[in-house]
């Protein structure tokens, strides 16, 4: 019996997920080949997915759905179309590289099994990300790649630096989810559409609509901070304290990538008006040529590799801007390309790192001799990294030079700074390629050698595979390019790559000038690095430092509001308690106009019909007296024992009046309450200090007596202003009538309590539950300290 | 407060008082009383043997920590609302049933359930804090 397509989508999904769980228990059991065993998971997901290259470029989409909550319509729904698919392939045929690579990299770590743990769970997340149709799906995937990314940069958790990194991507990626939440139930409510390949058809009147703005904000916050664009890129760096698997995987094809996959998926919903257009560009175009930059300032060469990534997604965002049919080619062309030559430098940076001890560009040479496939994988990604001919760079680079040319002047300054940008991170790709692997031999930390085989697999496939994709370029524009561009901007476009180079074309002269503006940045690397210095000190202040001084800025914020709301001095909260009480109850006398109906009136009479001495019982008289002699009592007990106690004679007495009024469960309860409360009193009476007289200042009783008098005035004035109006008895009238019908009972405070409003009492004994466990943690810490 | 009197008769006193408790839970649906009332006087209880026996040995007498008493107490009455779903109606609505003994009839209803989860969470949540209080300190 064959799964049919739903299932094996939806599986193939989960399947990361539930290959996480197992992975501390492969690893234990498998342990030399944990990582080649569990690279089997995203390899299968990998073949899987090349079954869809055909159906996808000839009808376009592939959907799945099972039902999540069907009684809100919503459904766990995934879809493949090309892009997804796109991404998809490139996330699960890197993982599949990425886990076999980190095996051997973190060979007897002791956390190993967890490790792969979590990195397959992100590897989940991310294919979740980029395959859910449903947004509500989306969101959780994207909230659920910051939560596994943050596990693995602070992976190795007993360093503070990579806990910073940590928090640092957690914060900063998690204000884009909340951006991205706002975002997608903004659009849901806005079009009705919970699914995504639902929402393209309502790109026109999106564009049109007043909200298109806030909506447009709160999707591009998430895109940018998940893509480190500027001013959000300062995460990425500090995310570089991660193992180098984890950066390799991270920064190349999936977790920073999460953003430009979320802007090309809602480029047929948001895109294409002037404010996407100039946002995505201006940003993306600041970002590239920042980044660059960056880069060589750097000498660390996972930092060069960390900011040449920041300066790669600026080239991407400015091509989602720029929207149209070439530039968008361009972007997954160069998507594909960056992914496998930056996954393959990591990796070629963690051999060197592996095999001599140092990442420093400037203490490292000639290690070629030594580590010669190593070397060869850095030159095949540095190619692709340049863009010289017969490389997935190359193509890329071509076709976002094609996009530009044309005669208006925003067109040639947006080109400039894309030779720019491009040149800077050819000089930075010639330099990794050249300077650790050329040269005089420099000592380093250990004698260097050779990785391993499990670590020379990825880089060299990725380096082979950049130059096989190119050769490929026919099959690859119709079998990837061409569905991609049908799901971004819903034309059927024709591929026109070719592996061969036109010498006529004016992108190719550009392309040239770009690598000899390259080889001249590599050549004078040094110099540029010490005047980029010196402007950075001279600036003195990092978007990092800013981070640092909002967080501390937050944390101290909390710590003045926590000293000034709990100041730990209980006669202070009663003050505020009760202040806020007598406030409640007396707004709404004065403020609804509730007096006026206690005034004189032609209905009610005048001062002395109110003022009359009531008409009552003698017994009557006798629980009045009792209560106003307790009241008494209380205030001129001279002890606190006494004053407790007297304060149960006056709840006694107000319990009878609840009694004479006829209220039995009310009165009943009362009468229990006072009881209880003299019970208790009596067993912990040795322990507490009730014989104490009132010591409180003149000040302070007055303060608590005006208190204790405007509340109680509050409370009598509110209950004859309530009752001076008509009662409604429409409530009273239904439980009389139907209590004993429907609910079978005869006590309708009873049914009230566990039947009508059995909701509210099932919310009642969970919060006397509560403060009961409060109550027993304070006096346990009590009795703890000493 | 420790009298020869007072330790002889509080076995009774307490026994007597946890039946009407119980008693008072019960007829609650008809008459006045209830599961709110029924855990005060149960909880009462629990604080007179208190002061006759010492809070160490009343919490012995109860064999069972107070506080499990409460959240079973939450628990129950929360799974009570939970049976409606099996006859598909909104949470909380009630079922009733009748238990013939011959003579007489005697109703049994998810309310009783949820009363009866009422008067654990009173009884338990008021036992713990009056115990602890009495437990605290020298």
């Amino acid at each position: 019996m064959g799964l049919s397509l739903d299932a094996s989508i939806v599986l193939m999904a989960l399947a990361p997920f539930a290959a996480a769980l197992l992975a501390p228990l492969v690893q234990r059991i498998a342990a030399p080949f944990a990582g080649w065993v569990l690279a089997l998971v995203p390899a299968a997901i990998f073949v899987f997915l090349l079954g869809f290259i055909e159906p996808i470029a000839a009808r376009r989409f592939v959907q799945a759905s099972i039902d999540w909550v069907p009684a809100y319509g919503l459904t766990l729904s995934f879809f493949i179309d090309g892009l997804s698919l796109t991404f998809a392939l490139a996330i699960s045929g890197i993982g599949t590289l990425i886990l076999i690579y980190s095996g051997a990299y973190l060979r007897g770590h002791q956390h190993l099994g967890r490790f792969f743990g979590f990195m397959l769970a992100f590897m989940g997340a991310m294919l979740g990300l980029v395959l859910s149709d449903n947004m509500l799906a989306l969101f959780s995937f994207w909230e659920l790649t910051t939560v596994s990314s943050f596990l693995l940069i602070g992976f190795d958790h007993s360093r503070q630096a990579a806990r910073r990194g940590a928090i640092q991507a957690l914060v900063v990626t998690n204000i884009g989810g909340m951006g991205l939440l706002f975002g997608v139930i903004l659009a849901q409510q806005l079009t009705g559409q919970w699914n995504l390949s639902g929402l393209r058809d309502f790109g026109d009147a999106m564009r049109e609509n007043p909200v298109y703005p806030v909506v447009l904000i709160a999707f591009l916050a998430a895109a940018f901070t998940k893509s480190a664009q500027f001013p959000f890129h300062f995460w990425l760096p500090n995310a570089m304290e991660a193992p180098t698997p984890v950066s390799a995987f991270l920064h190349s094809a999936t977790m920073v990538q999460g953003g430009v996959y979320l802007l090309l998926r809602l480029t047929p919903f948001l895109g294409g008006t002037p404010a996407w257009t100039v946002t995505l560009v201006v940003f993306g175009g600041f970002t590239l040529v920042w980044g660059a930059l960056g880069a060589i300032r750097q000498t660390d060469l996972k930092q060069v590799l960390a900011q040449s990534t920041i300066a790669s997604l600026g080239l991407l965002v400015l091509l989602i801007g720029l929207g149209t049919e070439l530039a968008i080619t361009a972007a997954i062309l160069y998507f594909i390309a960056h992914a496998a030559y930056k996954a393959g430098l990591f990796m070629v940076v963690g051999n060197v790192d592996h095999g001599s001890g140092s990442r420093d560009i400037v203490a490292l040479g000639g290690l070629g001799d030594p580590m010669p496939v190593t070397f060869i994988a850095a030159a095949l990604a540095a190619l692709s990294m340049i863009g010289l001919p017969v490389t997935a760079g190359f193509l890329a680079k071509e076709e976002m030079y094609l996009v530009l040319l044309g005669p208006d002047w925003p067109q040639i300054l947006v080109l400039i700074m894309l030779v720019i940008g491009n040149a800077l991170l050819a000089g930075v790709a010639l330099s990794i390629a050249i300077r650790p692997f050329l040269g005089a031999l420099l000592p380093t930390p250990k004698v260097p050698h050779e990785a391993p085989i499990a670590m020379l697999a990825g880089p060299v496939a990725l380096g082979a595979a950049g130059i096989l994709l190119a050769l490929n370029a026919g099959r690859l524009g119709h079998d990837i390019v061409v569905p991609t561009i049908a799901a971004v901007l819903g034309v059927a476009a024709e591929s026109h790559l070719t592996p061969a180079v036109d010498f006529t074309s004016l992108a190719l002269w550009l392309s040239a000038a770009t690598i000899a503006l390259g080889i001249l940045v590599h050549l004078q690397m040094a110099a540029i690095r010490s005047i980029l210095r010196r402007i950075g000190t001279a600036l003195g202040w990092t978007f990092d430092h800013g981070f640092d001084v909002a967080m501390f800025g937050l944390i101290r914020l909390a710590g003045a509001m926590t000293r000034l709301l709990h100041h730990g001095r209980l006669e202070l909260y009663l003050v505020l308690v009760f202040a806020g009480f007598a406030l409640a109850v007396l707004v709404p006398v004065f403020g609804m106009g509730g007096l006026e109906a206690l005034l004189p009136n032609a209905e009610l009479g005048d001062w002395s019909a109110k003022l009359a001495w009531p008409n009552l019982q003698i017994h009557e008289w006798a629980v009045l007296a009792l209560a106003v002699v307790g009241l008494g009592a209380v205030l001129f007990a001279r002890s606190r024992l006494v004053a407790i106690l007297a304060l149960g004679v006056q709840g006694a007495a107000v319990a009878l009046i609840f009694l004479s009024f006829g209220a039995p469960d009310l009165a009943f309860t009362q009468f229990m309450v006072e009881i209880l409360s003299v019970v208790i009193l009596a067993l912990v009476m040795t322990r507490l200090k009730l014989d104490e007289a009132d010591h409180r200042q003149f000040e302070d009783l007055a303060r608590d007596g005006t208190l204790a008098v405007v509340g109680g005035a509050g409370v009598s004035l509110l209950l004859m202003v309530v009752l001076a109006g008509t009662f409604d008895s429409r409530l009273s009238d239904f439980f009389a009538a139907t209590s004993v019908p429907i609910a079978h009972g005869a006590n309708i405070v009873n049914v009230i309590l566990v039947d009508y409003r059995g909701f509210d009492t099932l919310g009642e004994i969970s919060v006397v539950l509560g403060a009961g466990i409060a109550i027993l943690a304070l006096l346990r810490r009590r009795g703890a300290a000493p | 407060m420790n009298t020869l009197i007072f330790r002889t008769m509080v076995g009774p006193i307490v026994t007597i008082m946890v039946i009407f408790s119980v008693f008072i839970c019960l007829r609650g649906h008809n008459a006045p009383g209830g599961g709110f009332i029924g855990g005060l006087i149960a909880a009462a209880a629990v604080a007179v043997l208190g002061i006759a026996t010492g809070a160490t040995a009343a919490r012995k007498a109860l064999r069972v920590d107070p506080m499990v008493i409460a959240s079973f107490g939450v628990a129950i009455a929360a799974l009570s609302g939970l049976a409606s779903m099996f006859t598909g109606s909104p949470f909380l609505t009630s079922i009733w049933a009748y238990w013939s003994l011959g003579e007489t009839t005697v109703p049994l209803s998810t309310p009783l359930v949820f009363d009866i989860g009422v008067y654990c969470v009173v009884f338990g949540t008021i036992a713990a804090i009056a115990l602890a209080l009495a437990e605290e300190g020298p």
